[in-house]
This record gives structure tokens, sequence and C-alpha cells, in this order.
């Protein structure tokens, strides 16, 4: 293609990213190196059916005139990047020099948000992604042997948990490992344990989402694998089982290196929705086992005080963590891009 | 006795239509009217009652939910404002009154404000920012047939609530016989607030907003917590007040402190068992660790107007909230159980005296203050570490303190 055909064929596209993506990412990086003004408060007197009471309030006035003369807010730079809730430097250094050993350093980590958040998040994430390809591929083989008429059929069912919304479905596991629900029960039961909880604890908690992030992602990559078998050339399979390929070998020397490159992009996708991950601990109310940085955001957004400072730059750090989760498979796309090209 | 039903129908029908007829006097001649508010029966009826108020034109609309307030700020922020009118609390007007989004009201007060009682009207510096038209407090709910089978009292402190449940647990009539919404997140930290403010502490240090919460009090007040989680449902940690409710509708909880204003719908839920609803009682607020203030706190809701609009917007959406609060919607009895009203002419139902109860021990209204809310969502995040055992009850205030000074440090206050 001509460059300058090229430039005109991209050019809604670039438009549209600049506008959409670039300008947003802008804006949160500017938002979290300004925080608002210093408040001026002042004592007034608040009546109310209780009575009256001296309180402290802010002096709207003097706060709007502070406003118009720098409508941004004041300009900390990376403070809030190394405040305690987001990076925390200067506690992670007093831990450091405070701790016995590694196991006292860790658990002191382990009490900043950020590095208990980050701990859940990257175990979630490596975890889940590989877990939910191998049963995507499973799943893709297993249906794609089934005769014609059942296909369709399995496809739908297959697809299910994509299809549930990710709330509903985090809801509805929810109740069943409730200590009262189905799950609940039955696990209580086959432990002999009257007092066990899921909702309890920290460890079954964790397992409880990864099980819900593989059910609910494996159908991704069970639709993309599915795709993909369609395309595996047959000649090659056929002289596979005419030198006497094994089932299992036909998959693992043919299906396997065929499908590779469409497992790059469901681990890409997934890493990136996985470091995100939201739903499933809202659904599973189960912020105090294990939080995530996108609960951070919600949590600061969602408050009586909307901290939108402190929400940018974990957003800001979420866009750096899922650049550094890719970047080993973006390095290995851009070399093999090169050496085909070479 | 069928003809009679269909006579009665005809009447309460006709007697709604001249209800509706007579209904718009009062009511603005023109203007928007837009509410945002939370979703409990009460906030629902003063929604009703100003949607009633909707004509040719006068527009009025509402969006009542559990989310209002995060959507209220933004929503006022614009000019002129999506919402003309918020319905909040004395800890969400805070985040109005920071943002100054609300218009003060002395002047539509001065011009239409007959009808409304004084302690109604919330003065903030001097001037009015709010009408309030309910009380709420939390409050002990038991089940009277389950204490008098134990042989107990009803507990009027914490600590005899700990003896009730034991004897409870002991006589082998409940495992789990305490109930409390101590979700990690704001039902928490809001527990915390009662306890805290029950063993006498004060959340900031006098004039300032510096924290003072890891204190003695702030020790003793999580020690109780956790004296009292022993006795719940090991999924304490995910119960919010809907999921404590259907603990104590369907039976397994006999104890537990709860909302007024969900006190009256308590047991009126299809399902309910019989010896639940016979057995079903209110009362106070209970104190804590000898101390004379009840561990809780008081609340109104009211509502506000909107500074970015115009004069005349303001002054329909004054009409229509007072319409929708008038002394007339308390003969309606399902109205009048729904709240403790503050509203001319209430008459107490039974369902109101743990609130009464609970302004008359002299309980401490939840502080008005700029700063609460960072420190409430600081609670409502360290605390679930400590609930669950994992650190002392020292480190987990400390944790707070320091995740509530960054954050007001963030947002100016220090």
């Amino acid at each position: 293609m001509k460059h300058r055909t090229f430039f005109w064929f991209f050019l809604p596209t670039a438009a549209a990213m600049l506008l959409f993506i670039a300008f947003p990412i802008v804006s949160v990086v500017t938002q979290s190196l300004f925080t608002p003004h210093e408040a001026v408060l002042i004592e007034v007197e608040n009546c109310g059916p209780f009575g009256c009471t001296t309180e402290t309030s802010i002096d709207q006035e003097a706060t709007a005139s502070l406003r118009e003369s720098s409508p941004l807010g004041r300009f900390v730079g990376l403070s809030i990047y190394f405040d305690r809730g987001h990076l925390a430097f200067a506690e992670v250094g007093e831990a450091w020099r405070n701790s016995s050993g590694l196991s006292s350093f860790f658990s002191n980590l382990m009490n900043l948000p950020f590095y208990s958040a980050l701990a859940f998040t990257l175990t979630y994430t490596f975890v889940c992604t590989p877990a939910l390809i191998a049963l995507g591929f499973a799943i893709a083989v297993a249906v794609n042997s089934l005769h014609q008429r059942l296909k369709g059929l399995m496809i739908f069912f297959s697809l299910l948990p994509m299809i549930v919304t990710p709330l509903i479905g985090s809801l509805i596991l929810f109740w069943m490992v409730d200590s009262r629900g189905v799950l609940g029960n039955f696990l209580s039961w086959i432990t002999a344990d009257p007092d066990l909880s899921v909702k309890a604890s920290t460890p079954l908690m964790w397992i409880c989402l990864i099980v819900y992030g593989i059910w609910s992602s494996a159908p991704f990559a069970f639709v993309v694998f599915y795709a993909g078998l369609q395309t595996v050339p047959q000649d090659t399979l056929e002289s596979a089982q005419i030198d006497g390929a094994t089932r299992w070998q036909q998959i693992r020397f043919v299906i396997i290196p065929h499908l590779a490159p469409l497992v790059t992009f469901v681990a890409l996708i997934q890493l990136m929705d996985n470091f995100r991950v939201l739903e499933p601990i809202l659904g599973f109310q189960a912020q105090a086992h294990a939080q995530s940085l996108s609960t951070f955001i919600l949590s600061d957004l969602s408050g009586e005080t909307r901290q939108l400072s402190s929400a940018a730059t974990t957003s800001v750090l979420t866009i750096l963590g899922v650049a550094i989760l890719l970047s080993p498979v973006l390095v290995r796309t851009w070399r093999d891009f090169n050496e085909k090209s070479h | 006795m069928f003809l009679k039903k269909i006579a009665l129908a005809g009447a309460v029908a006709m007697l709604g239509s001249t209800a509706l007829a007579g209904g718009h006097a009062g009511c603005p001649t023109e203007g928007r009217v837009s509410i945002v508010g939370n979703e409990f029966p009460a906030i629902q009826t003063v929604g009703a009652g100003a949607m009633g108020c909707a004509g040719d034109a006068v527009e009025v609309s509402t969006n009542l939910t559990a989310d209002h307030q995060t959507i209220n700020v933004p929503g006022m922020q614009g000019n002129p404002a999506e919402y003309t009118s918020a319905i909040i609390a004395n800890s969400s007007i805070v985040a109005l009154m920071n943002e100054d989004v609300i218009r003060p009201l002395d002047d539509l007060v001065a011009k239409h404000g007959d009808g409304i009682q004084p302690n109604q009207l919330i003065t903030i510096n001097g001037q009015v920012m709010a009408v309030a038209f309910m009380a709420n407090a939390q409050h002990l709910v038991y089940r009277a047939d389950v204490l008098e089978a134990v042989g107990k009292d009803v507990p009027t402190t914490y600590e005899e609530m700990l003896e009730a449940a034991e004897a409870i647990r002991a006589a082998g009539i409940m495992e789990n016989p305490v109930g409390g919404a101590y979700a990690a997140g704001w039902n928490l930290a809001q527990e915390f607030n009662n306890m805290f403010l029950g063993m006498g502490g004060s959340h900031f240090k006098a004039g300032s907003a510096e924290p003072s919460i890891n204190t003695e009090a702030g020790v003793k007040a999580l020690e109780m917590m956790k004296a009292l989680s022993e006795y719940m449902n090991p999924d304490f940690l995910t119960h919010d007040s809907n999921a404590t409710n259907a603990e104590y509708r369907a039976g397994n909880t006999a104890l537990m402190n709860m909302w007024g204003s969900r006190a009256a719908t308590l047991v009126t839920a299809e399902g309910v068992p019989q010896e639940v609803i016979d057995g079903f009682a209110i009362a106070g607020p209970m104190t804590v660790g000898g101390g004379d203030t009840p561990a809780t706190t008081l609340w109104w809701d009211g509502w506000t107007i909107a500074k970015n609009i115009s004069d005349a917007d303001a002054e329909a959406t004054f009409l229509a909230m007072k319409k929708a609060i008038d002394p007339a919607i308390m003969a309606d009895e399902e109205t009048r159980t729904q709240a403790v009203w503050l509203i001319d002419g209430y008459e107490p139902t039974p369902a109101a005296t743990g609130v009464f109860a609970a302004a008359q021990a002299g309980s401490i209204p939840y502080p008005m203050l700029p700063f609460m809310g960072l420190m409430h969502t600081a609670l409502g995040n360290e605390l679930a570490d400590f609930m669950q055992g994992n650190e002392s009850a020292e480190q987990a205030l400390a944790d707070v303190e320091a995740a509530y000074i960054a954050a007001a440090k963030e947002q100016g206050f220090l």
C-alpha cells in the first residue's frame, strides 16, 4: 500500500485512538500529579433536630478564590505515587530496616494496601491465565471431535459462562458457597467441619475467586482455539495418522504448534483482563480477603469524599503494571515479526 | 361480602382521586424538579410525594438508588445541575458542602417555610442548608421469646449482650445468636464508630483534622467487636444490613444492632416463621465499657437544593419537596411506621421506640466534619484484617491512621 493511501486509510482510526485513548490517559496522568487545594477550615455552629454543636467546616469563599486562581489544584509531582496508599516507599524502607528477616519483611509489606493488592492480583493473573488457556484448549478439542449435530448445542453451553454477566455469575456462586448454601454445606459435610466457611477463610476465598476467573474466561479461549482448529491443515494431520501417530501425538506435534500464535493472542488479552480483576471481588464481597488495583480505584471514587488524585494514580500504576506484564509477550511478537520480514 | 368489598374498593378509589385532585394545592405551578436520593421505604414515600406535583408545566423526576452518594455530587456540579434536589443524611451532606453544590435556603424558608418545624431546619454557620424529615439510629433488635427461654433480661449493655449470647448458645437454641452488619467496608466502619463513641472516644484531636483513634477507647472498641463476632455467623465480614436482616428473619439470630429505618419492615417480609414474628421486639441502643453514652450514632435524613439552578427551579423544587413532607402524609398508617418522622403531627409508632430511646439517652449525632468521610473509608478498608485475626488491634488502628493521613494530605486537610 502506498504511504499516502495508508495515511488516509488509517486517519479515522488514529483520530479515534488519539481522542478516546491518548487524551484520557494524558488527563489521568495530569490528575495524578495534582491534588485539591489545602482546605480553608473554619469553626461553625451547626444546628439540627439533635441540637447545636460547634464543628469544623470548609470556608467556601476562601476555597472558591483558591480554585479560581489555579483550577487544577496543587501540583504535588509524584508524591501521591510514593504515599502509603500507593508505592509507599517510606513505609517499605522502614519495613526493610525494622525487619528481622525476609518473612517478617514480607508480612510488613503485606500490611501495605498496594502490595497486598498486588500479591492477590498477580497470583490471580498467573494462575488463571495458563489454567484457562489449558481448559479452553481442552474444551475446543473435545467439542471439535463431536458429531456435527451435537456441536452447535455444545458450543452454546460452553459459551454460557461468558454470556452470563460477571457480577451475576459471581453472585450466584457467592450464594452457593455461603455457609448455608449448597456448596458451602457440601464442603463442610465432606470435610466433617461444621464451622468451615469459605467466606471467612482467605485461602479458600482466593481459590474460589480463581476458580470463578477460570470458569468465566475459559469460553473466550475456547472460541479462539475452536476457530483455530478449523484451519488445521488436514493433509498434515492425515500424514501423521498414516505414520501411526496416536491422538495425543497428533495434538502435541501438529495441532499445538499450529495454534501457538493463538495462545500468544489469548495470553495477551487475558493477562490484561485478569490484571484488572474487579467484578468477582465485588460479586463475592471478598474485599476483606482480596483486593486488586481496580477495587482500590472503585473505593477511592465511591467514598463519601471522592479521592480523584488517588484513583488517577492507581490507574496510571495499573497501566504501567499491564505494560510490564505484557512486555515479554510483546518483545517476542516483535522478534518473530522481524525474523519473518528478513 | 363480595359486594361490600367492591363498594369499599370504590369508596377507596374515590377517596384517592379526591385526595389527588386536592393534592396539587401547594405544588409549584411551573419549573423543573429532579431528585436524587437513597432508596429505603421512607425516602420512596417522599419521592412519590414530590412526583405527585408533576403536571403540564411542572417536570418532576426521581432517581432513588443505593448509589446516590456516588452520583449526587457529579450530578449537581454542572450548570445547570442535573439534580435540583439531593436527599441526604448528616454524613453525606458534607460531600455536597465540601464541593459547594447546594444553596442556602433562608430566603425560601422565609417565603414558603410555614408548616416546617424549626427543628427540621439544618443550619450550618447560621444558614439553612437542608430540611430534615426523619431521624434514624441503630439500636437493639431482639427475640423476646429466646431471651425468655434462657431467662435473660433485655441487654442494656454490650457486656450483657455477650452474656445473653453465651446463654443462648449454651442452651443449644442458636449456634450464632448475634447478628450485625459487619461487612468489610462502610458497614464495619460504622459499627466501629458506634462502639468507639460508646467507649468515650473521639475521632479527631479537638479542632483539627489529626486522627486520634489509636487510643485505649479504640482498642477496647475493637476488642468488643471481636468478642461479638465470636457469636456471629462465620461469614459476618460479608453481611451488610440486608444479609443481617435475612439471618434474623430466618430465625438464626436473636440479638442485633440494627437501623431504626429497617425495624418496621423486618418481619413483614413473606415467609418469616411465626415464632420470629411473635418474638420480634426492639429496644434502645446499648452502652459499652461502663460508659453513659450509647454505642450508636444519631442520623437525620433531609433534602437540599442545588446551587447551580435558576431561582425559579429552586423555588419549584422547594415547594415540591415541602409538599412531599407535608403533615398530611402522616394520615397514612403505613407511612407513619416507615420512619421516625420529624414532621408535625407524627405520632410515634411502636417501631420508633428504639430511635426515640437513642435520642433520649444522649447519643452522639454522626459527626458532620469535612474529613469524616475519609476516616470512614480508611476504617472500612483497614479493620477487616483485625477482625480476621491477622493483626493486633493497635496495628489495625495504626494502619487506619496512616491510611487516613495519606488521604487527608491528598485532600488538603492536613
